[in-house]
Formats: C-alpha cells, structure tokens, sequence
C-alpha cells in the first residue's frame, strides 16, 4: 500500500470510533500492544527530547526501504508513534521525503502535532523526513 | 506521608461555615468571565494557576480603559494624556508599597516580571559585591528562573553556588542550610512558596540566619504573593520578587521589591531612557530610585492595570483568601489519597495551594491528555523545576494548583477526571 492509501484506511478506521474516549482507548492500547523499539536503540542518541514525554526513533535501510521503530515513554505518544510507524515505514526514501502527513488532522489529533503539546511527536516527524532526506541524497 | 496529617485533617464544619461568611466563592467567580466557559465540550475547570490565573472584569476594563482613554507614555510628557497616565501608574507603586509594606515606595522597582526582578538582582547586585570565591545558597527546589541567573553570576565573577538540598517531604533541610552558610555568603536566593510541590518555606528563620553571617536574602514570591500575606519588614527580606499575572493581574508587568540601603549600592541594570538624569558624552549620571532600574519605556498597560488586581485583592483580603484555600487544599488531598495508585509529591507540613502527583507507572503527560479532554487545566512536566525532579527521580508530575476562585464542586471533577485517567491508562 502506498503512504496515502495507509492513510485513508486509518481514517476509515477513526471513522467507526465514537467519542474522543474509544479514539484514545484506541491509542493507548495500540502503545500498550507494540514492543515498538530494542531497548539497545533506547539511548540517549536516538532520542528526541519533547520537553515532557520522550520519543526514541531509530531507522534502518533494507533493500530500498527504510524502516523505523520507535519507542517512547508516554502510552498515548506511544500509540501516536505507532500510527506514525504504520503509515511511513517500510516504504522508499522518496516516497517518506515528499509524503504529506493529511492524516493526523483527519482523525481528529490535530493537536498533537502542535509544537505547544511538547511531546516530541512534531520533533519525531521532522526526523523522520531527515532520515529519507538524507537517504535520498545519498542514493 | 506523616507530614500529611495537618492536610488530611478536614476543617470543622463550624470553621468551614466561618471561612466561607467570610469568602464568598460565588460572588468572586462572577467577576471572572472566562470560568463560564467550556473547554471540550466540558465547563472549565481551570487549575493551572501556578502558571497564571485568570483576570477579573475590573482588569479586563481597566485595560480596555486604558486604551480608550489613557494611552500615552508615562514619565515624559507635559501634555494632559501623558500627566493621567503617569499618574495612574505611579499609583500602582504606590499601592504595592502597603500591599507588601515597604518602608519607602521608591524600594518597588516594575519590572516585566519575577524573572526579570530576579535577573536584576542578580546583575547588578552581582557586579557590585560578589567577588571570586564568594558564596551564593540557592535550593533544590528552586525554579529554573531562581537558578540559572545565579549560575551565570557564579560563572562570571568566580564564586561558589551551593544547593541547600530538601527531603523526600519535600522540605527544605535547615541543618544544611545553617551549615552552608559563612562569612563568604553574599547572598541567598530561595522560594518563598515551591511551584512545583507547594512547600511554604520558613522564610522569617531562612532570612534571620543569613543575616547573622551579614547575607542579604531574595525571595521568589512569584507562588506566594497570591496566597499569603506579605510584610517584608516584620520577615526583613532584602529583595522580593514577583509577577503580576499570577496575582490577577495583567501578564508582563512584575515586582522587585529592594531595600533601599541595597539598591542605592547597586550599578543600574540596563541602560538608555528614564533611567538618566543627564547624559554628555563625557559623563552619564544615574537617575534616582526607582527610576535608576526602570530603563526605557515599560509595559504602561498593565502597570497601570495592575492596581485593580491589588485592589481586588486587597478588598477580599489576603487571610480571607488563604483560609478558604487552604479548606481546598484539604479538601482535595484528602479525596485524591483515595485513587488507587496515587501518589502525591511534595509532602511538606506547610503547603499552599499547589497538589503535584503521579498515578503509578504512568506517565505524568499521559493524565494531563485525558484531564484536558474532561475540560480540565492542569500541568503536566517538570515544571521549571528539573533538578527537583531529577532529585524525586521522577519525569514529572501532574500539578492542580488552586486559585481563590476554585469550588470544591470543581475538586470533585478532578477526582472522577483522575479516576477515569487512572482506568484508562493503567
């Protein structure tokens, strides 16, 4: 699936959810079930310093793809990395740099992504566009 | 949890009826436009007031007044605009003057706010009388802003800063204290009221012991001087400082309060306007206090604007104030404690308005999501206070900090906000 197609399907998925309630006991159990990071990847060199909840993300390249796990101390910034995880890993370099992240705005946690929220997610992003950007140069 | 018991010892119902004859909590949230809105679809409930508090009608139009009728720089002008503005921020000093009783009004110098009163003393106070191998006493749980000017201080003139550190109450440790303190000590800088824990510190021993090692003492007041009545003679402090917003009053206007003897002695802080008398370009003198300290043109607005706060403040009555707090404190301590797996942080005997807490094994960010999605403010973090976190080893906590205009009403959602919190993520 492409970048956008994962997209829409979560926003399908947000779709069926109720209330903010079931959208966050959503996210808190999709950060409680993903072993998200190695705990050999949760040092200080992979972490991004939100002012209060930390988020680690590491990248590696296989065979034309990069793939990230992440990781983060906060279970609802948990679960808003795994969303992040599922929509732009395993895909190329190019497709992550020139992605446009509609999403997030889409399934009602727009707020998250404000830098005033502090919890290293906006920070997380950028990164993450780094990691292709500077992959795609290199290629 | 021994020091608790004071906080979990609820009024007596007669003591309770007598706080609220003398405060009527109804009658105050009436003047607060913002309290009757929603948040989320839920009232607010507003319990972020260690960072600010909300403003009451008689600031919000004074500053629309201000602006319809007054507006014009103060201090220079001969013109009739100019003359009503003056006046109408000088009575702000002299208002401050009894509000904290000063011995002179031109000890209080407007500043943007506390940590600019604090940066000031640090400055210039510095560069006149802290020489290399001095001594400075901060404490562990000061704010970041009571820290690093003294940090920087210690950098540049080559003295010593020392750490009175607190105990797992979160109290500070007077034997320590007494210890650290010597004929080298030129100056300790401590909280009055700890932002982060709540702790009232015992400031009137805290200033008596420096002084009989000859070091004058700064009090951050910036949690206190909303909760508790000051009088900075009978507690001798030697600098004050706080802000305006977090008393009512308008954002960007802030207190140092100096003695006199001190701010004489000190070089001015920054330069250019109003603080001359005349300039040459062979020689500049100073202008006299409190001018001396107050360069270039200042937040008019909200000094001005500030007296209503005072006076709103002043009419309520700062004791009324703190009882019916205080009643609130209890009040949601003792309901809080009922959580299963919470924690409270920052025990102390002495506390104001301030609850910091942790629901085991979950972090402090993740509660304050849920809480705000309820219409609750609160704070979640380290509050500017990383060192006192890092002593508690701990991210942060979830702070409720209580403003005269809270209910208990407001106290029972934040429990059951708390509760379901706690279902949710644990």
């Amino acid at each position: 699936m492409t970048i956008n197609e994962i997209q829409d399907e979560l926003i399908d998925d947000f779709a069926f959810f109720e209330d903010w309630m079931a959208k966050y006991e959503y996210l808190i159990q999709l950060g409680k079930e993903l072993p998200l990071i190695e705990d050999s990847y949760k040092k200080d060199e992979y972490l991004i310093k939100g002012c209060q909840s930390k988020v680690w993300l590491h990248a590696d390249y296989q065979n034309g793809k990069v793939i990230f796990t992440a990781d983060s101390d906060a279970i609802i910034t948990k679960g808003l990395v795994g969303l992040m995880i599922k929509v732009l890993s395993e895909h190329t370099p190019e497709e992550i740099a020139s992605s446009e992240l509609y999403f997030i705005d889409q399934i009602g946690l727009k707020e998250h992504l404000s830098p005033t929220r502090a919890n290293g997610l906006l920070s997380m992003v950028k990164q993450m566009k780094l990691y292709a950007v500077a992959l795609t140069v290199k290629n | 949890m021994q020091n608790l018991t004071k906080l979990l010892v609820p009024l007596y119902p007669m003591e309770r009826t007598a706080v609220l004859e003398r405060f009527d909590v109804d009658r105050v949230r009436k003047d607060f436009p913002i309290l009757t809105r929603t948040v989320n679809g839920k009232p607010l409930v507003y319990l972020d007031n260690g960072a600010t508090t909300q403003k009451p009608r008689q600031v919000i139009d004074a500053i629309v007044n201000y602006y319809t009728q007054l507006n014009s720089n103060v201090h220079r002008g001969v013109h009739h605009l100019s003359q009503l503005a003056t006046d109408a921020f000088e009575v702000t000093r002299r208002k401050l003057q009894p509000f904290i009783n000063a011995t002179h009004e031109h000890e209080i110098i407007l500043t943007k706010g506390t940590t600019e009163s604090i940066n000031l003393v640090a400055s210039c106070y510095g560069k006149a009388f802290v020489n290399t191998g001095d001594e400075l006493i901060i404490s562990a749980m000061e704010h970041h802003s009571n820290i690093v000017p003294w940090q920087i201080l210690c950098e540049e003139r080559g003295a010593i800063l020392h750490v009175v550190p607190v105990n797992d109450a979160g109290e500070l440790d007077m034997e320590t204290y007494r210890s650290l303190l010597n004929e080298r000590t030129k100056m300790v800088a401590m909280t009055y009221v700890s932002n982060a824990l709540g702790t009232i510190n015992p400031v009137k021993e805290i200033v008596a012991l420096a002084h009989a090692v000859g070091a004058p003492v700064l009090l951050d007041a910036a949690q206190a001087i909303q909760h508790i009545a000051i009088d900075v003679q009978a507690l001798d402090v030697d600098f004050l400082a706080f802000s305006g917003h977090k008393m009512y009053g308008p954002t960007g206007v802030g207190v140092l309060y100096g003695k006199e003897k001190w701010l004489n002695a000190m070089p001015p802080y920054q330069s250019g306007g109003e603080m001359i008398k005349e300039v040459t370009f062979a020689k500049t003198t100073y202008n006299e206090l409190p001018f001396k300290f107050e360069a270039g043109t200042p937040n008019i607005e909200a000094g001005i604007c500030l007296t209503h706060a005072l006076d709103y403040i002043t009419e309520l009555g700062l004791d009324n104030i703190a009882s019916y707090e205080y009643d609130l404190l209890k009040y949601a301590t003792s309901q809080l404690l009922e959580i299963p797996g919470l924690r409270l942080v920052g025990t102390a005997k002495e506390k104001s308005s301030v609850i910091s807490f942790l629901l085991d094994g979950v972090h402090p960010y993740d509660v304050g999501v849920i809480l705000d999605k309820l219409g609750i403010a609160v704070r979640t973090g380290h509050h500017c206070t990383q060192p006192l976190m890092d002593r508690f080893n701990i991210p942060g906590t979830v702070r409720a900090s209580i403003a005269m205009y809270n209910t208990r009403e407001e106290m029972d959602i934040l429990v059951a906000a708390v509760r379901r919190a706690a279902t949710m993520l644990l």
